[in-house]
């Protein structure tokens, strides 16, 4: 437990200046999103499509007052609860497509780079020619094709995601395996006898993996701005299905020109901080575990006390 | 320091290689790979004997690129065999399924030259070790603690509690190497093939490990292969020595008879390379001139000669040795240079190797007062007595060298070395 607890402190105790700040603010941000995706229902005042309480209907537009802090929108939602419920749409968008992509990409960059030959020929090219479009584009086009299996829910959105961001898991894998496979210690696994999947799961994957992370939080804000994007072009998320802030600006351009800001501000705030806050972690976090810009804090050095046993002793 | 092999047990070889050659493909430029020409190939092992007997332990040394690493690494098929066969007891490795070779690893181990890279970072001391265990199915937790804990132990690594847990990261070179030898012996090998094994550490712990390596051959009845390139810690460790040079045994024996008698112009050169801690026993070091050559393109003849300074008229002179040796004539020719240069024009053909060489534009008259010249230099150059003929060709002439075969293993006076100094049989000592 605390061996634990000191692993998830280490990258805090052990940076030093702006990094110290940048991953500290990073994460509280992202921690004020998190508990609202968490605690959605019972932290926003109402659900996401709910157009009335108490059988007295939202005023349509409403200015922000006391019942409704930010204000209505056009469909006669509450924005406060739309942006509150919107981060857990926009959280469980971001794990699924993480998820999908760290469970993908990081074994097809292992056999990948470990195998190399026409099975790695064929995985580069399908991966760069995915790298090669325009993320947006990439993302328009697969959900497209998905409307029909999965129409407009988080599953959908999720994969087309993966699609944009699945190359970078698999080329960062891929090339570090290509370096890792050929240590000494990967042929001394092949010595004592043991088996190519064996190589990958014990040796190699332990040492691969460090800059999945990273890259996960990086690619988490990018992620963001692409599903809000998908909102906007209103191939996202449906507002019945799920409150997404993209798609919620996207109806809120309309209201600007009739002097009414809330229902894009307050969707459009939430889309900066949350992204800012994710980038503020990912390079906060790079800067930790990456050494080459890794700038360690000088720690006290405790030394135990005098009297202890020594260890053969305890083991009599 | 003797460890003679323990005649009371049998006899019969544990390891038999028969001609084996290991060759790698050159990959080329990317435009020869395109059209699948062929790029070369380097002979890292070409025809190599060996035999292994129960108890032995044998030393591998040359320089590096002699292709004893990769000698080494066949014997436990880590490198496909090109020809040739490696019997251990009665399978032959060379031929083995990839499941069949992952069995015999169980009686094959190998111990690493850099213990900071043969262990894996992310592992701790326990499952390092104990990784071989699970590997060859010995899948009770307890089982494999209890031999991981004795193969720590007789190691030397103790207490044993206090290593368990440990990274390589929080071990010194020394234990590092220790753990190495762990993992190494917990299978319970019959044959441990040592590639440098103590190269890469502190001198101070050299010894020690040596050492280790002896106590655990005696208590654990193991054959040991160790690769090295430093002859002393070699005679120190070795019943028999296999001098290796571009991928050939050129001289193979007991290490005392290495040692007293080195018959192979290599060996001697090997062994007049030891350092000498005392200045007044300072001996002349006639150590080999240049680089260990090519090894996609080695020298025609005996690998050696053109570094042996015992070369003879038979040892396979050629076009190559030509261009070296009147490069060497030009650094000292000074401004007689760019006369010659004329005369004898581009040299660069010569490096296709061949017996015949042409060269010289300037007529051919001219070219043979210039090799004249070049030879009056050095009248003593072993290249001369290789040349057959020096016969006018157009504007230059050719040059034809003796025609020689790699000389193969003969034995002379209890060792066998692959020299045309002892021709063939036993009989005569030199």
């Amino acid at each position: 437990m605390r061996r634990m607890l000191s692993a998830v402190a280490k990258p805090f105790s052990e940076t030093t200046g702006l990094a110290r700040w940048m991953l500290v603010a990073g994460v509280l941000i992202t921690a004020v999103f998190l508990i609202a995706a968490i605690f959605a229902p019972w932290l926003a005042p109402y659900g996401f499509a709910q157009s009335s309480a108490h059988g007295v209907e939202f005023p349509k537009v409403g200015h922000p007052s006391s019942a409704h802090p930010f204000g209505t929108d056009r469909l006669f939602f509450d924005v406060l609860s739309r942006v509150i419920w919107g981060a857990r749409t926009a959280l469980e968008v971001v794990i699924l497509s993480i998820l999908f992509c760290v469970v993908l990409g990081v074994p097809l960059g292992l056999l990948s780079g470990f195998y190399g030959g026409p099975l790695d020929r064929v995985l580069v090219l399908i991966m760069d020619a995915l790298y090669a479009f325009p993320p947006l584009l990439l993302a328009i086009v697969v959900s497209f094709l998905l409307t029909d299996v999965y129409g407009g829910s988080v599953i959908a959105v999720s994969i087309s995601l993966t699609v944009v961001y699945i190359p970078q898991y698999f080329r960062v894998v891929r090339n570090t395996t290509l370096s890792a496979k050929e240590a000494t210690y990967i042929e001394a696994a092949r010595a004592i006898g043991a088996r190519d999947i064996r190589i990958m799961r014990k040796y190699l994957f332990g040492n691969v993996v460090h800059s999945v992370p990273v890259l996960g939080t990086l690619n988490a804000a990018d992620a963001i701005l692409t599903l809000a994007g998908l909102g906007f072009l209103g191939l996202g998320i449906q507002s019945t299905a799920a409150a997404e802030w993209g798609h919620d600006v996207s109806r809120a351009l309309a209201d600007a020109g009739s002097g009414v800001w809330w229902t894009g501000l307050y969707p459009g705030l939430a889309i900066v901080l949350l992204v800012t806050g994710l980038t503020l972690v990912g390079e906060g976090l790079n800067e930790t575990l990456n050494p080459t810009l890794r700038r360690r804090r000088l720690l006290a050095v405790v030394m135990p006390p005098r009297d202890r046993t020594p260890v053969q002793e305890v083991q009599r | 320091m003797s460890t003679k092999p323990d005649t009371s047990s049998d006899t019969s070889s544990l390891v038999q290689v028969r001609d084996l050659s290991v060759h790698f493909a050159l990959r080329g430029g990317s435009l020869a790979r395109l059209f699948g020409r062929d790029t070369g190939t380097i002979k890292a092992v070409d025809g190599v004997n060996l035999e292994l007997r129960p108890g032995e332990v044998v030393g591998l040394v040359g320089e590096s690129g002699s292709g004893k690493s990769t000698l080494g690494r066949a014997l436990l098929g880590l490198v496909p065999a090109t020809q040739g066969s490696i019997h251990l007891r009665d399978q032959n490795v060379a031929e083995l399924s990839r499941r069949r070779l992952r069995e015999i690893r169980q009686v094959v181990q190998m111990v690493f030259q850099d213990p900071n890279a043969a262990l894996n970072p992310s592992m701790q001391v326990e499952e390092a070790v104990g990784d071989a265990l699970r590997v060859h199915g010995v899948r009770s937790t307890t089982e494999r603690r209890t031999r991981v804990v004795e193969a720590l132990e007789r190691v030397g690594l103790s207490p044993v509690e206090h290593f368990l847990n440990k990274y390589p990261r929080d071990l010194s070179g020394g234990q590092k190497q220790r753990v190495v030898l762990a993992r190494a012996i917990v299978l319970d090998p019959e044959l441990l093939v040592a590639d440098e094994p103590v190269s890469m550490l502190d001198m101070s712990v050299r010894a020690k490990i040596l050492q280790l390596m002896l106590d655990l051959k005696n208590e654990l009845g193991l054959t040991y292969v160790y690769i090295t390139h430093d002859l002393a810690t070699a005679k120190y460790f070795c019943d028999r020595i296999a001098i290796m040079y571009l991928g050939r045994v050129v001289e193979i024996g007991p290490a005392e008879e290495i040692f007293d008698h080195p018959r192979h112009p290599y060996t001697k050169a090997l062994l007049a390379a030891i350092p000498e801690p005392d200045p007044d026993k300072m001996v002349p070091r006639d150590l080999p001139r240049g680089e260990i050559p090519d090894a996609a393109a080695p020298p025609l003849g005996c690998a050696f000669h053109p570094r042996c300074p015992e070369a003879v008229s038979g040892c396979g002179w050629e076009s190559r040795d030509l261009r070296a040796l009147v490069e060497q004539h030009w650094m000292r020719a000074g401004t007689a240079y760019d006369e010659e240069q004329d005369v004898i024009g581009d040299l660069d053909h010569l490096d296709t190797p061949a017996t015949t060489a042409t060269l010289g534009r300037g007529g051919s008259d001219r070219v043979r007062a210039v090799l004249d010249r070049i030879r009056a230099e050095d009248p003593h150059e072993p290249l001369w007595s290789g040349v057959t003929s020096i016969q006018p060709d157009g504007s230059g002439v050719t040059v034809r060298f003796q025609e020689a075969d790699s000389p193969a293993l003969r034995q002379a006076g209890g060792v066998d070395v692959a020299c045309v100094l002892y021709p063939d049989s036993s009989s005569s000592p030199a």
